[in-house]
């Protein structure tokens, strides 16, 4: 290729103009407030202010509200009473009070695993266990599609292994592991089963009282509810030591004066996500489809990653092929369009994505990849935008990289 | 959302000199797709030696594309002699700067245009520079190993098989583009151990030293300096060590000295083109902020 007196070479050529609106395409990063979220929340920050431990009406408004709140925690999670129902800060801390808080109350055991694709609140968290207070941790390993060995996770159980932490879809590429046929392993050796349902609450239906699961973490920002909110759910007879102490607070599990109008928030938000999680599986997942299917039709040397039959209703991850990822974002975010990347240089470390390497992605797919993750307050018309709007800024972008000459012969 | 300038988008989103130069003098190329970032830089000279036209392919973030256009433009009018001088902080200058994250994109550009100048002496047939030589030498482009420190390693560990050169000095571990001179230089060097020919094996298992890195003192602590020496070992391991694994790296402490500390980067953090980042920006900060204001941080590939 030569380009001659290309000072004119320009990014934006060929990109459609931006749109009214600018679409976001990345709830699985946080999710924007739903409406009737908000509107839950004002009133509980202005005229009812009130702290739930104390004895006054204040307090018995705010003591109201966070025990409604729970209760619809527990309806959305099918969990069997609201009291198995934790209040947190998100999704990070239910994660570190189910790991953490089952080590604690099983001082003997000093073996735990995991898997080599789980969300870095957990990841992060087991390697610091391992480092900082000697604890073995079994990572499991996936195949191509993102899929667990349920031989490797038989082989891997021992008798001092205290808890076996396994998210329930992944947040990178959606792909949704059977934590029933985990869990019904987990139990036989009588360790405890925590699942990391950050990605999942919301998106697919949920019974946790007649699941194998112990304890499962929520975070409210992940569906329509504000941040620094989440849950814990704790089945009755699970024995956790709280991470925060100082406080009655949460039945002692985790003190501190309640976040009540968040809380409130997310009760809402929770009541939204279970009536919307058909619609989420119908509507949305068709949105995601046609997406995927058009920029896979659209754009040469592209491929989807993970299983696809297995996965979330709302996400697609994407390889494109010679380009790397941050200009890819970069260039889309000017023609207003929020998505995400597993490439190396969008994560603030040097790595690319520890999922798409442990899935045996070679480099040449983990850099370009692109994760779409949609919600049910995106339209068809965003979609069509950006199937139009990808392709040129993939091709300019293949058009500046040195691996030129591989597409021909790929 | 990196804090990119004004400058950085402008280059970004209209790249200078996209493309190669035809009948060129010169070609760099540096980087792989494995590492996520890779530059090919090609020029031409006029009849006075000055380079008439400068063109760049970049795979990379958007500062790394920023970084090669800029480039192309800095280098145009210059001789070779002039510019040579350019060094990569030149680079992220004339971009009104660069997160700390992403210097490694302006030494990137730097390699390219030294791969670039060397390529052209070999087509003249005439000799390298001896500023340029320690590129010439690379073996292992994605991490920047060279053949020097490959052989050292091999004869000190007595390395047997890709496997060992690669968990050793990480040569190998990213393309597999030098897979075949690694084997080459394994035979050299295991011929030469056969007929005796090679030099020992270092007693203690083997002490690498990298080209231009510092060696670490071999004093031994100093009675008075215990204290000081807990408190950086317990940083070190407690918490800087702990920040490092989620990036997939390491440090260890070597040696400290007056006011000196000696350390070395494992895992991935070593031979990372950013690890001055690390070093300078993270290890010495943190050592700074929690121990004295008066320590200095070293790398050492003891």
């Amino acid at each position: 290729m030569t380009n001659n007196g290309n000072k004119s070479f320009n990014m934006m050529e060929g990109l459609p103009e931006r749109p009214q609106k600018d679409i976001y395409f990345d709830n699985n990063a946080t999710t924007p407030v739903a409406p009737e979220v908000l509107e839950k929340m004002i009133p509980l920050l202005t005229d009812h202010f009130g702290n739930p431990s104390s004895m006054h009406s204040f307090g018995a408004r705010a003591g109201d509200e966070v025990a409604a709140a729970r209760d619809k925690v527990q309806a959305l999670l099918g969990a069997a009473q609201s009291n198995e129902i934790v209040f947190t800060g998100g999704g990070s801390e239910s994660d570190n009070l189910a790991i953490v808080g089952t080590l604690h109350a099983n001082p003997k055991k000093k073996h735990l695993i995991t898997t080599s694709v789980e969300h870095p609140a957990v990841l992060g968290l087991c390697r610091d266990l391992e480092k900082r207070h000697g604890y073995e941790v079994t990572y499991l390993k996936v195949d191509q599609a993102g899929c667990l060995d349920l031989d490797e996770l038989r082989d891997s159980l021992r008798d001092d292994t205290a808890v076996v932490s396994v998210m329930m879809a992944n947040n990178e590429t959606g792909v949704i592991f059977d934590v029933e046929a985990v869990g019904r392993i987990v139990k036989e050796n009588g360790s405890i089963f925590h699942v990391d349902g950050v990605q999942a609450a919301g998106k697919l239906p949920m019974d946790l009282k007649s699941s194998t699961i112990d304890l499962f973490s929520l975070s409210g920002h992940k569906l329509h509810a504000p941040k620094g909110v989440g849950a814990l759910y704790v089945r009755k007879g699970t024995k956790i030591r709280p991470l925060i102490v100082g406080g009655h607070q949460e039945r002692g599990r985790r003190a501190g004066t309640e976040n009540v109008a968040s809380l409130a928030g997310m009760g809402v938000a929770c009541d939204l996500a279970a009536a919307n999680v058909e619609h989420e599986n119908t509507v949305v997942r068709s949105l995601r489809d046609d997406l995927e299917s058009g920029l896979l039709s659209a754009i040469p040397d592209t491929q989807a990653n993970g299983d696809r039959e297995h996965r979330l209703p709302n996400t697609t991850n994407i390889s494109f092929q010679y380009i790397e990822g941050e200009g890819i974002l970069l260039l889309l975010d000017r023609v207003g369009v929020a998505a995400s990347s597993g490439s190396a240089c969008t994560s603030g470390s040097l790595e690319p994505s520890h999922v798409l390497r442990a899935m045996g992605l070679p480099f040449t797919l983990t850099h370009g990849s692109i994760r779409f993750s949609l919600s049910r307050y995106n339209s068809k018309d965003e979609v069509e935008y950006v199937i139009k709007a990808l392709p040129p800024i993939i091709e300019r972008l293949r058009m500046i990289t040195p691996f030129n000459e591989q597409r021909a012969t790929f | 959302m990196w804090n990119y300038s004004e400058k950085v988008f402008d280059h970004f989103m209209n790249p200078r000199n996209v493309g190669e130069v035809e009948d060129p003098d010169g070609v760099g190329e540096v980087g792989s797709m494995a590492c996520g970032d890779a530059l090919r830089l090609s020029f031409k000279l006029d009849e006075e030696g000055r380079i008439a036209d400068a063109k760049f392919q970049t795979f990379g973030c958007g500062s790394a594309i920023a970084s090669s256009s800029v480039l192309t433009e800095m280098v145009k009018g210059k001789t070779l002699e002039e510019a040579a001088r350019i060094t990569n902080e030149d680079i992220a200058e004339e971009l009104d700067g660069l997160p700390r994250e992403k210097m490694h994109c302006s030494v990137m550009g730097r390699e390219a245009l030294e791969a670039a100048m060397i390529d052209h002496y070999k087509r003249l047939g005439r000799g390298v520079p001896c500023h340029l030589i320690h590129q010439a030498t690379l073996l292992c482009h994605c991490f920047q190993v060279t053949k020097d420190t490959v052989r050292e390693a091999i004869y000190n560990h007595r390395l047997k098989d890709l496997e060992d050169v690669t968990n050793f000095t990480k040569a190998g571990g990213g393309c597999g583009d030098c897979h075949h001179d690694i084997g080459d230089l394994l035979r050299d060097c295991w011929d030469k151990i056969e007929r005796g020919e090679a030099p020992d094996p270092m007693p203690d298992g083997g002490l690498i030293q990298l080209e231009g890195m510092p060696v670490a003192p071999s004093v031994e602590h100093d009675p008075v300096d215990k204290e000081i020496v807990g408190k950086i070992q317990e940083l070190l391991t407690e918490d800087i060590s702990v920040a490092l694994r989620n990036d997939g790296g390491d440090i260890e402490f070597v040696r400290y000295r007056q006011g000196q500390v000696f350390v070395r980067l494992t895992g991935a953090c070593a031979a990372c083109k950013s690890s001055d980042v690390t070093i300078k920006g993270y290890v010495e900060a943190q050592l700074r902020e929690f121990i004295s204001e008066d320590l200095e941080v070293i790398e050492v590939n003891k």
